[in-house]
C-alpha cells in the first residue's frame, strides 16, 4: 500500500496555542481545529472567498526580524521572538497559514471589530425574529448574542426592501433580512452552475434579485436556503410550519440516486417537516438536490399502502402472510429484488431466493445524470445487491427473462420486494398467469394486480445501509415510526425474516443490528465492520470484484468513473 | 507670491493652443517618445525610479516602485490602465489635460507602455466626461495614423493599442480594483488584497499597472529631462510639480501647478487665490479632496524632527507636500483644496459630504455599506432640525468602526471626514442640538 505523502504542514499560533495545519488552511479553519470560534457570515468552506462581511477580523502578527541582518529580534520579557502585530486587523478567511503566523482573537480590538460589524448588520435588519423561520439556526442571532454590543444606538429609519419575493417555485426571498453576504450568488455560479442570482442597486440599498426573466428553479435551489446565514432565503414549503428547536434530527441518505447524499431528517411527533443535507466531504460536501428533499411527502400521502391484501381485498396481516407462505412453498418462484432496498433487506432477499431455489432479478432505473449530485443510476443501492450476491450482473430495465418464464409456465409465483413490476414490463396477462406477492409502500400497477400485498415501510421509517456509486457503505436511521394510518405497514426485514423462517426453518431475526453479525460473517467485504462502528461519513469497500462491470454513472461531484478503472488496472 | 511652474499645464488655456496632433507636434510633441523607443525599457524604468515621482491620483504611492512590483515572470500579458475616473470631490485637473492636451497623456502612456512591455492600454474615463472621451478617441486615432501608437510604432516592432472605455457614474470605479472589475464588465466591487494586487492579479487576472492621468504625463517629462533632474524639482521625497485644484470660498478658485512643497497654505489661499471673499474669514480647508481630513484655520501643529525634538507649524506655513500634510494628520491626496469660510455650518458641510459617500458606497462590505448610510442619516436628521447633543460623538464612533475594517480605502474615505469634522468642530455639533432650528426654506435637500 502506498503511503500518503505527508502534506506540507505549517505551524501557526492562535491565542498563544500552536497548531500544525496543511498548507492552504485559512485562519478560520485553523482556529476551528483548536476549538476556537472565529465568527463569520460570508465565508463557506466550499465556496470562493470574498471577505465582504468583515466579521472574521482578527489581529495578525509576524515574527520580528532585523531588516538588515534578518536575525530574529527577541522580546526580553518573554524570551521568545518578538511579534510585530499589525495595527490593522485582517480577515481570517483570506489569511492562509504561513510560517510564523500569529493570530489573536480575544483582544479589545477584535472585540470592537465584532461589535462594530454586528451593530452595522443590525441597523437595517428588520425586527422579524418572532416570525422568521431562521430563528434558532440564525447566525445573526448567534453572533449578536455572542459578540454583539447588546443594545442599539440606531434611531433613524430602516431601509425598506421587497419582503416576499418568489424567486422560484421553492424559494422565497425577504430582501430586508439579506446581509448581502453573496453566498447564494456564489453557490449558484460555482456549484449549481446556474448563474441567475445577483445584486442590483448600490450601497445599503443593494438588493438580491433573480436575473430579469429568469427564475431560481434549478434542482439545487434549496441549498441557497441552507447556506443563507439569515432568514432572507427561505424554503416556501417549510415557511411558517415549525420552529426548528422542536425538531428531532435523524441522519439519513437520499435514496434518489446512487450518489447517496447524506441527509438530515427533521421530524416532530412522528411527522417529517423537512430534509436538509448533512456534511460529507467525500460524497456531497454540504449539498443535496431539491428533488430529494421533497421525498418526505411520500410518507403520509393518499396512495400509501395501509392494509394487507389478498386478491385485492383487505385481509388480516397474519392471513396475508400465511397466504404468501403457501404460495412460496408451492414452488416455481422467482424473486425480484430492488435497487432501493437496503443492504440488509437484499441480504435476506438473497437468503430467501436461495432457500426457494428461485432466480433473482433487479430492475434498473437509469436517467440523465446531472453531473452534480444526481447520478444516472436512480437506484441508491444496486451495489448492495451485487455485494450481497443477490445479483451478479447489472440489472436491465426490462424483466424480459422473467416475462418469458411466466409465459412458459416455468414461474408460477413472483415475490417482489418493493419493485413495481409493470415498470419492468410485465403485462396484465402475466399478472394473471403468475401470482405476485408484493412488499411495497405505495399503490401502483403491481399492488393493484397482486395476489398478496404486504405493506412495508419507507426509508424514513426504518434503518439500514446503502452502498453508493463509490462503493461506500453508508447508514440511514429510522426517523419516524410507521406512518399513521398505514397500520399494517411492517419493516421489510421483519416480513422477509418471517417468510424465510417459514420457508427454510432459519432463525434470522428481522432486526438490522442483530442481522449484522450474520452479514459480517458471511460477506467478505463486511468482515471488518460493525454497524455500530460505521463512521458517519461511511466506509469505502473493496470494489475489485465488480471493477469490470459497465456501470451507468458519469461524473458527479465526488465520483469519476475513469478514476475507478484506472485504480483497478 | 511663489511662482507657478507649469510643466503639465504648460499649454492649458493657452490662446491658440488646440488639442489636435498638429498643434502638439508643432510644440515639440512626441519627440520624447521617439527618443524613448531607441532606449532600453529598463533605462526608462530607472529614470522614473530616480525621479521619485509619486502617484497623483490620491494615494501618492511611488510610481517607480509600483512598476517594479509587476509580475514579469508568469508570461501573462501586462496591461496598463489609465485611471481617468477623476471623481474625488474637489479635483478637476485630469479633465483639462484630456480635453485640452490629450496628446501629452498619450505620449506619457506610450512611454510607460514601452518601458513596461505593455501591448494594450485602457483609458477608463468617467461616464460624466463624454466630451473628454470623444476628444481622447479622436486623439488616439490621430496618433495611430501618425504611427505614434498602434502596430509597429515609429519604425520599431513594438506595438501597443490604446482603448478608451467609458464608465457609468460610480466613484468606486476610481478604486483600482473596482475599476478593473468594471472594465471586465462586472459590478465594481473592489477586490481583497491580498491576494488580488493588480501588479500580480489585475485585469483578467493578469499583471496590471494602474496610473493616474497626471502621473503618466509626468513620466513623459521625467524621461525628457532625466530622472535626476526631475528629482531636483519640488522637495526631497516630494519631487516634481503637482496641480492644486482650489475651489470654494476664495477670490480666485482654479487650478495651479506648483513645485511640490514650494507653496504654503497661506500663500496659496491668500496670495495665489486672492484671499477670502469680501467680509468673510477663512474657517477650514480640506487639502486633498473630500476624503482628506479637514484642517481648521488657525490650528497649530506639533511635528517631530528626525532627532526626536519637536517643532510647531502654523496653519499658514504648511507646505503643500505629501509628507507634511500626512504628518499633520491629513493628506495631499488628489490635490483638491476645498476652502470654507465662516459662513459655512460644518454640520451641513459634513452632511453634504456624508450624502456623497453614502450614495457612492458600492455596498460590498458591511462597515462601509451600513456605516456610510448611517452617518448620512444622522447628519441629515441633524440638519433637518432634529439633532441631539450626543450625535457628534455617535458620528465619530460610527466612523471609527469603519476605518481600517473594510476591503478598500473607501472605508477610510468616508470615515475620515466625519472623524475630523467632529474632532475639530465638535462644539458646532453639540451646539446644533441647542439651536434645533427648522431647515431654512431655500436650502437644498440632501440627496
Amino acid at each position: 500500500m502506498i503511503q500518503n505523502a505527508q502534506p506540507d504542514l505549517i505551524t501557526v499560533n492562535i491565542d498563544g496555542r500552536e497548531i500544525a495545519v496543511p498548507k492552504g488552511t485559512n485562519v478560520i479553519e485553523a482556529a476551528r481545529r483548536l476549538g476556537i470560534e472565529v465568527p463569520h457570515y460570508c465565508y463557506h468552506p466550499k465556496l470562493t472567498i470574498v471577505g465582504n462581511c468583515r466579521m472574521c477580523l482578527v489581529e495578525m502578527g509576524l515574527p520580528a526580524v532585523d531588516p538588515a541582518t534578518k536575525t530574529p529580534i527577541m522580546d526580553s520579557a518573554t524570551g521568545k521572538q518578538k511579534i510585530n502585530w499589525m495595527p490593522r486587523p485582517t480577515i481570517g478567511c483570506a489569511t492562509n497559514a504561513s510560517p510564523g503566523l500569529h493570530i489573536r482573537t480575544t483582544t479589545p480590538l477584535v472585540k470592537e471589530c465584532r461589535e462594530g460589524v454586528m451593530e452595522f448588520l443590525l441597523i437595517n435588519h428588520p425586527l422579524d425574529c418572532p416570525i422568521c423561520d431562521q430563528a434558532g439556526e440564525c447566525s445573526l442571532q448567534e453572533h449578536a448574542t455572542g459578540y454583539g454590543r447588546g443594545y442599539s444606538r440606531f434611531i433613524e429609519d430602516k431601509n425598506v426592501k421587497p419582503k416576499r419575493t418568489q424567486l422560484g417555485p421553492r424559494v422565497t426571498l425577504d430582501d430586508e433580512r439579506c446581509i448581502l453576504c453573496s453566498r447564494c450568488v456564489r453557490f449558484s455560479q460555482e456549484i449549481a452552475k446556474d448563474d441567475v442570482l445577483g445584486f442590483i442597486d448600490r450601497g445599503s440599498y443593494s438588493t438580491l434579485t433573480c436575473y430579469p426573466g429568469k427564475k431560481l428553479e434549478n434542482n439545487y435551489s434549496l441549498n441557497t436556503v441552507d447556506i443563507c446565514p439569515v432568514g432572507a432565503l427561505t424554503s416556501t414549503d417549510f415557511r411558517f410550519k415549525m420552529r426548528v428547536w422542536f425538531l428531532k434530527q435523524t441522519d439519513s441518505i437520499d435514496p434518489e440516486s446512487s450518489v447517496g447524499c447524506n441527509t438530515v431528517i427533521w421530524s416532530r411527533e412522528g411527522a417529517i417537516y423537512r430534509i436538509t443535507p448533512r456534511s460529507n466531504d467525500e460524497v456531497n460536501d454540504t449539498w443535496m438536490p431539491d428533488s430529494g428533499r421533497a421525498l418526505y411527502k411520500q410518507v403520509r400521502v393518499a396512495g400509501r399502502l395501509a392494509e394487507s391484501k389478498i386478491d385485492g381485498g383487505s385481509a388480516l396481516p397474519e392471513a396475508a402472510l400465511a397466504k404468501a407462505i403457501q404460495l412460496l412453498k408451492a414452488g416455481s418462484v422467482a424473486v425480484v429484488g430492488s435497487g432501493r432496498s437496503s443492504v440488509e433487506e437484499q441480504f435476506l432477499t438473497k437468503k430467501l431466493a436461495d432457500a426457494l431455489h428461485a432466480p433473482a432479478w433487479l430492475v434498473s432505473r437509469v436517467g440523465q445524470g446531472d453531473g452534480i449530485l444526481l447520478s444516472a443510476d436512480r437506484n441508491p443501492n444496486v451495489r448492495g445487491a451485487l455485494v450481497t450476491g443477490l445479483i451478479k450482473e447489472l440489472p436491465a430495465a426490462r424483466l424480459t427473462e422473467l416475462a418469458a418464464k411466466i409465459d412458459s409456465g416455468e414461474i408460477k409465483t413472483v415475490l417482489s420486494v418493493g419493485e413495481d413490476l409493470t415498470g419492468g414490463g410485465l403485462t396484465a396477462a402475466q399478472f394473471k398467469k403468475a401470482s405476485v406477492i408484493y412488499l411495497g409502500t405505495h399503490t401502483n400497477g403491481t399492488s393493484a394486480a397482486s395476489a398478496v400485498v404486504l405493506p412495508t415501510l419507507t426509508i424514513f421509517e426504518k434503518s439500514g445501509t446503502f452502498i453508493n456509486q463509490q462503493f461506500r457503505l453508508q447508514k440511514f436511521s429510522k426517523a419516524v415510526p410507521g406512518a399513521a394510518g398505514a397500520t399494517d405497514a411492517t419493516d421489510d426485514l421483519v416480513v422477509l425474516a418471517k417468510l424465510l423462517a417459514a420457508v427454510s426453518g432459519g432463525t434470522l431475526i428481522g432486526d438490522v443490528d442483530a442481522l449484522w453479525a450474520t452479514l459480517k460473517a458471511e460477506i467478505p467485504q463486511f468482515s471488518a465492520i460493525t454497524l455500530a462502528s460505521l463512521p458517519a461519513t461511511g466506509l469505502l469497500l473493496d470494489r475489485t470484484p465488480w471493477a469490470s462491470l459497465p456501470f451507468a454513472e458519469g461524473e458527479t461531484l465526488h465520483y469519476k468513473p475513469a478514476q475507478l478503472t484506472a485504480a483497478t488496472t | 507670491m511663489p511662482p507657478q511652474r507649469r510643466i503639465i499645464f504648460k499649454h492649458i488655456d493657452e490662446p491658440g493652443y488646440s488639442n489636435d496632433l498638429a498643434c502638439y507636434v508643432r510644440n515639440g510633441g512626441y519627440e520624447v517618445l521617439k527618443r524613448s523607443v531607441q532606449r532600453k525599457p529598463e533605462e526608462l524604468m530607472d529614470e522614473v525610479k530616480k525621479s521619485g515621482l509619486r502617484g497623483r491620483g490620491g494615494a501618492g504611492f511611488p510610481c517607480g516602485i509600483k512598476w517594479t512590483l509587476v509580475d514579469r515572470k508568469s508570461g501573462k500579458p501586462i496591461y496598463l490602465i489609465v485611471n481617468a475616473d477623476e471623481s474625488e470631490p474637489g479635483t478637476f485637473k485630469d479633465r483639462y489635460i484630456m480635453e485640452q492636451d490629450p496628446h501629452q497623456l498619450i505620449e506619457g502612456i506610450m512611454i510607460t507602455c514601452f518601458a513596461n512591455n505593455v501591448k494594450q492600454a485602457y483609458i477608463y474615463i468617467r461616464g460624466e466626461f463624454p466630451q473628454g472621451a470623444r476628444i481622447l478617441e479622436q486623439a488616439i486615432a490621430e496618433a495611430r495614423a501618425a504611427n505614434f501608437c498602434g502596430p509597429n510604432i515609429l519604425g520599431t516592432n513594438y506595438s501597443c493599442e490604446i482603448y478608451v472605455h467609458r464608465g457609468a457614474g460610480a466613484y468606486i470605479c476610481g478604486e483600482e480594483t473596482g475599476l478593473i472589475e468594471s472594465l471586465e464588465g462586472k459590478r465594481p466591487y473592489p477586490r481583497i488584497k491580498p491576494p488580488y494586487f493588480p501588479a500580480v492579479l489585475g485585469l483578467y487576472q493578469c499583471p496590471t499597472i494602474v496610473n493616474n492621468v497626471e502621473t503618466l504625463c509626468h513620466v513623459k517629462h521625467i524621461v525628457d529631462m532625466g530622472g535626476d533632474a526631475y528629482a531636483k524639482i519640488g522637495t526631497p521625497n516630494n519631487t516634481g510639480t503637482r496641480i492644486l485644484c482650489v475651489s470654494g470660498h476664495v477670490q480666485r478658485p482654479g487650478y495651479y501647478e506648483f513645485e511640490v512643497g514650494k507653496v504654503t497654505m497661506g500663500q496659496l489661499l491668500n496670495e495665489v487665490c486672492g484671499g477670502p471673499l469680501p467680509g468673510r474669514k477663512f474657517k477650514a480647508v480640506i487639502p486633498g479632496g473630500s476624503s482628506a481630513k479637514i484642517l481648521k484655520c488657525g490650528e497649530v501643529f506639533t511635528l517631530k524632527n528626525k532627532d526626536g525634538s519637536t517643532r510647531t507649524l502654523a496653519f499658514e506655513d504648511i507646505p503643500m507636500d505629501f509628507d507634511t500634510l500626512a504628518a499633520i494628520g491629513t493628506m495631499g491626496g488628489s490635490g483638491g483644496v476645498i476652502v470654507m469660510d465662516d459662513s459655512v455650518s460644518m454640520v451641513e458641510a459634513l452632511g453634504n459630504i456624508n450624502a456623497f459617500y453614502a450614495h457612492e458606497s458600492c455596498g460590498q462590505c458591511t462597515p462601509c455599506r451600513e456605516g456610510s448610510l448611517w452617518m448620512k442619516k444622522i447628519t441629515a436628521r441633524m440638519v433637518n432640525g432634529d439633532a441631539r447633543p450626543e450625535d457628534g460623538a455617535l458620528l465619530k464612533n460610527v466612523a471609527d468602526q469603519i476605518a481600517g475594517r473594510t476591503i478598500c480605502a473607501f472605508g477610510e474615505a468616508c470615515a475620515w471626514p466625519t472623524q475630523s469634522f467632529v474632532l475639530k468642530f465638535g462644539d458646532e455639533f453639540k451646539a446644533y442640538a441647542e439651536t434645533k432650528k427648522a431647515k431654512p426654506a431655500d436650502s437644498m435637500e440632501l440627496v
